[in-house]
């Protein structure tokens, strides 16, 4: 197990350098892809953790990415906040949301919490709909702000796209922290049994709550990154399709696997852009090649490389196992003795 | 992860690496291809390859081809920004559409950013006044088309109180906004003022409404199918007052989808495929022969918008972004000199367009011009 | 007070469509655990399938015909035989996924295959009102409703009068037990995919004519589907009919007399409230669970 945990934070460090220096290449598109890529991760991450690890089947997380994304903009467009405060603030906010819906969490569960979580997103896609005193409505907020670092312009799309991946870094390895923390294992045995959890002690309220909550409020902080990002938002990347998109990631990538989201996210918003040079069929293809990755491997992408790797050791293990097997020139040599000793 | 990632990086760039033929010009045509855009997207998309290929097959402009290619924009301002980034990055000559405001909204700085013209297909009225040197629109911005129709109401179907019903989205909300004070500036009583969804197919209870409320007069600001679906309940209610609309109420598609119940609809229209004028009846031939249905406006908002880039690309005699910019600022293009543009157009200091509209009634499953209303400065 | 009655009235036929949806839904969800998220793409895309058929020059009695036939033959056949029977196993969440993809594909192919535009769908019913109860009532409204009703009704009498339906009915209360007595579980399985089919395509060519057949329609009445099954309780047919009527009720008077701009949510909140004071739903038994 522990030599597990470490591979995980060996990737994180390996992969931070490489994804620092390999875009530096890329033109505005290019970067403004990768970009969405790792924001979309970190809003996968954070219903990784509710669905994945805790087991909550939530379809809130785009209407998160939207409170976050609004609380954002106005922070910073209307009442003329700096980025970094209006982050922190969208992430706290999304939070609180988070604990308010946790509520309902603890009643019910499956597609019922489903549900609930469903009726949520459409009320916050209505609202932000329809108060145009707030959000502009229909209409949207145009300009909002990329940030500056004492007087330096980080809004261009490199430097803005390295301010994306510090902040996934940071949110990955806070990730990773509370994943190994009591409290992850904790949410894993709400998943895996939630009454035999509670009946060996684990406060299950109190952790279903944690659980949603931080799930949301990395809902929030990728949203916080997309309103910058794209400097526009209006209500339609917030609908409920949003949050079955983010659903799909999660489990196409991997649900409970701790890189899936970024694996999912690369299918989920990375995919179609490269799929475009296909003409009027992409979204034909991204969906065929979705469902065949669902049905070839239910588990998620990550799942069949697992599987792969299985497979792999066990056909090594088939043939230290056949190399091992007494042939008839040494079998007689084997000492029966031995062979009692290990069966 | 990393293999991903890698894999990644390499494929876009070798996207980027697309290689541009010599004696073309590329247009890219950023429109709503999927989402609830994607009716009005497809007639646009159709539209501007019909004019491309008519271009292309009598030379091209100043001797090169046109390269037209399409992306789709999701009817989301998160995808338009990609795809018009990607635009910029291609070295696109001038960016064309997209028509929903959020997705213009998201992607018009980009545009001005890299000094590239952008022909668009919103008639909300806020894109026009930021100051952006490189947005034009092809169609009359919202805030000049409801003046027009509310002297109708006030002088022609003399309603003192009137019903509004509009689509809860940019188009809707937009014209709505510019409309109400507009009636209210004339003394017209606004009666109902009623929501309704975008792609919503139960309209029982919105016409149930509207029949309760009474009004001299109802005005419907809807999408085309959406207008249709409308009109059906409408009719089914045994709704009997005028029903006003703007030129989504009165096209073809409406006519066509809603039947009966579209018969004795009156308003105004930008642009029609039945206007009087020969031009118009040509290209929705042209339009009807290679697509097999008749095109909404949008379509000639895209067929015009490339001839847009022929004409004054040919007046200035290069290709030069920042000089077409320039020359379409006031520029006028009249059809004698170009007869893609199907009906005479003049573009203001800010890009809104100026040209003549028209007042229609359907009668018998036809739309009907009783009078041309001209331009607003000629 | 006509107007209420007015509201009543297509709140009802609006209903009986989404019931009709719901109570697939239910039905396949009961026998294979499947949360089917492409549902209402599968109410958009017989009418489709049928003016494709006319489409290519076929005559419209036969174009129903064909359209039918393919309809059945890929989306309750083949859905069973190809989607769900492979990813059964791998519990409901997979399948989820796998449904939702299939929704993008099917609108998607709908889009670029037939048309971007919604297109006219012949009505089997005359256009017009009668007067009833001095309130103008559109004739295809009570067609809808009756149609719906007669075929709810008829796979009630099924279900219950019948052998076949009986086992099916056994089959999706306990599958486990189902098999040990002998009941041949995978046909009673593959019958309540065909009998989703069915409603679906009933459902789809009494709705085409009012909501005009587009790739986009499904969007709405899946959504209506889910939660019209989730209000009654997921697992009871009759709490699925009582779920649609229920939702389409709902949404016309919140449209007429709360808000119109939030009508959608409307009864979205009033369900969140019955499900957290009652949560396994409006008719719904309570399920247990172990330790």
């Amino acid at each position: 197990m522990s030599l597990k945990l470490n591979t995980d934070l060996l990737i994180i460090l390996i992969a931070f350098p490489i994804l620092w220096f390999a875009p530096a290449g890329l033109k505005s598109y290019g970067l403004y892809v990768v970009s969405l890529w790792l924001v979309m991760s970190i809003a996968a991450m954070g219903l990784n953790l509710t669905l994945g690890y805790a087991g909550l089947t939530s379809l809130a997380q785009g209407a998160f990415l939207g409170i976050g994304a609004y609380a954002t903009a106005i922070l910073t467009v209307k009442a003329g906040w700096p980025l970094p405060a209006a982050f922190l603030v969208s992430t706290g906010l999304s939070f609180l949301v988070g604990v308010v819906l946790g509520f309902p969490a603890l009643r019910v569960k499956h597609h019922y919490l489903a549900f609930v979580t469903l009726a949520f997103s459409v009320v916050v896609f209505l609202i932000a709909r329809n108060e145009q005193w707030l959000t502009g409505g229909v209409f949207g907020l145009a300009n909002i702000p990329r940030p500056t670092l004492f007087g330096t312009d980080l809004g261009g799309g490199l430097a803005f796209y390295r301010v994306v991946l510090v902040v996934t870094l940071a949110l990955t390895l806070v990730m990773w922290w509370l994943l190994h923390s009591p409290w992850g294992r904790a949410f894993q045995a709400i998943r895996e049994n939630g009454t035999r959890a509670a009946s060996l002690g684990v406060d299950i309220r109190a952790y279903t709550l944690l659980a949603f909550a931080i799930g949301s409020a990395f809902g929030g902080a990728a949203g916080a990154l997309y309103a910058p990002l794209v400097e526009f938002i209006d209500p339609s990347p917030f609908a409920l399709s949003a949050s079955f998109v983010l659903l799909l990631t999660v489990v196409a990538g991997g649900a409970g696997s701790f890189f899936g989201p970024f694996v999912g996210a690369f299918f989920s918003y990375m995919l179609p852009e490269l799929l475009r040079a296909t003409g009027g069929w992409y979204l034909i293809i991204y969906a065929a090649v979705v469902l065949v990755l669902v049905m070839v491997s239910p588990t998620g992408l990550l799942g069949l490389i697992d599987r792969w790797r299985d497979h792999q050791s066990q056909r090594k293990a088939a043939a230290i196992r056949a190399a091992a097997r007494p042939t008839l020139a040494n079998g007689a040599e084997t000492n029966p003795k031995e062979q009692g000793a290990a069966s | 992860m990393l293999f991903k990632t890698m894999a990644a990086a390499v494929a876009l760039s070798a996207a980027f690496a697309g290689s541009a033929l010599a004696d073309t010009v590329k247009l890219i045509d950023v429109i709503e291809l999927s989402g609830p855009g994607a009716p009005a997207g497809t007639n646009w998309k159709n539209g501007s390859d019909l004019a491309a290929a008519e271009i292309n097959a009598k030379g091209g402009i100043l001797g090169q081809k046109i390269e037209l290619i399409h992306y789709d924009s999701q009817t989301n301002p998160g995808a338009t920004r990609a795809a018009v980034q990607r635009a910029v990055d291609e070295d696109a000559y001038v960016v064309l559409g997209p028509i929903f405001s959020g997705p213009i909204s998201a992607s018009m700085q980009i545009t001005q950013r890299a000094a590239v013209p952008q022909i668009v297909g919103g008639e909300a009225a806020a894109f026009t006044r930021q100051g952006n040197n490189y947005i034009f629109r092809t169609s009359l911005n919202q805030a000049d088309s409801m003046p027009k129709l509310a002297n109708y109401l006030r002088d022609e179907v003399k309603a003192k109180s009137v019903a509004v019903v509009w689509i809860n989205n940019d188009f809707g909300k937009g014209g709505r906004d510019a409309m109400i004070p507009e009636l209210q500036k004339r003394g017209i009583q606004i009666a109902a003022d009623i929501a309704t969804e975008s792609g919503q197919a139960d309209f029982a209870a919105d016409a149930i409404k509207v029949k309760n409320a009474n009004a001299d007069a109802v005005f419907v600001y809807l999408n085309e199918e959406e207008s249709a679906r409308f009109l059906r309940a409408a009719r089914q209610q045994g709704i009997a007052k005028p029903i006003i609309g703007e030129t989504t109420l009165l096209g073809a598609k409406v006519i066509e989808l809603a039947g009966d119940a579209a018969n004795g609809v009156k308003g105004h229209v930008g642009l029609l495929v039945d206007a009087p004028k020969p031009s118009f009846a040509e290209f929705g031939k042209k339009y009807m022969d290679k697509y097999g249905f008749t095109s909404d406006h949008n379509g000639i908002k895209g067929y015009t918008a490339v001839y847009t880039v022929k004409a004054i690309t040919e007046r200035i005699g290069k290709f030069d972004r920042e000089a077409f910019a320039k020359a379409l600022h006031g520029a006028r293009i009249d059809v004698a000199q170009e007869p893609g543009i199907l009906i005479d157009t003049k573009w203001t200091a800010t890009g809104d367009v100026d040209r003549e509209s028209f007042l229609v009634e359907i009668t018998n499953g036809k739309p009907v011009v009783k009078t041309t209303l001209p331009m607003i400065n000629p | 007070m006509d107007q209420f009655l007015q509201l009543i009235v297509a709140g009802l036929a609006t209903g009986a469509i989404y019931a009709l949806a719901a109570i697939g839904f239910t039905l396949v969800w009961q026998t294979s655990q499947t949360i089917n998220f492409a549902q209402g793409e599968f109410v958009m895309l017989p009418a489709i399938l049928v003016l494709t058929a006319a489409h290519v020059g076929l005559p419209m009695w036969l174009a129903f015909i064909v359209g039918s036939a393919a309809f059945i033959l890929l989306f309750g056949f083949g859905f069973k035989r190809f989607l769900v029977e492979p990813m059964q196993r791998h519990g409901v969440l997979p399948l989820a996924i796998a449904t939702m993809a299939l929704s993008v594909l099917i609108k998607e192919a709908a889009k670029n295959g037939f048309s971007a535009e919604a297109q006219h769908f012949p009505s089997l019913v005359p256009d017009g009102s009668v007067s009833f109860l001095g309130a103008a009532v559109s004739a295809r409204d009570i067609a809808i409703f009756v149609v719906a009703v007669a075929a709810i009704l008829g796979l009630q009498a099924f279900i219950t009068r019948t052998r076949t339906g009986r086992t099916m009915q056994a089959t999706a209360q306990n599958p486990t037990v189902a098999r040990i007595l002998g009941v041949p579980v995978e046909r009673m399985i593959l019958l309540t995919f065909l009998i989703n089919a069915a409603l679906a395509l009933i459902a789809s060519y009494l709705i085409s004519p009012v909501y005009l057949a587009k790739f986009s329609n499904g969007e709405t009445i899946g959504l209506a589907a889910f939660i019209a099954a989730i209000v009654g309780g997921f697992n009871q047919i009759r709490g699925a009919l009582a779920g649609g009527f229920l939702i389409g009720l709902i949404d016309n008077l919140a449209a007429a007399y709360v808000s119109s701009a939030y009508r959608a949510a409307v009864p979205l909140v009033v369900l969140v409230v019955v499900i957290l004071v009652k949560p396994e739903g409006l008719l719904g038994r309570k399920e247990e669970r172990t330790v």
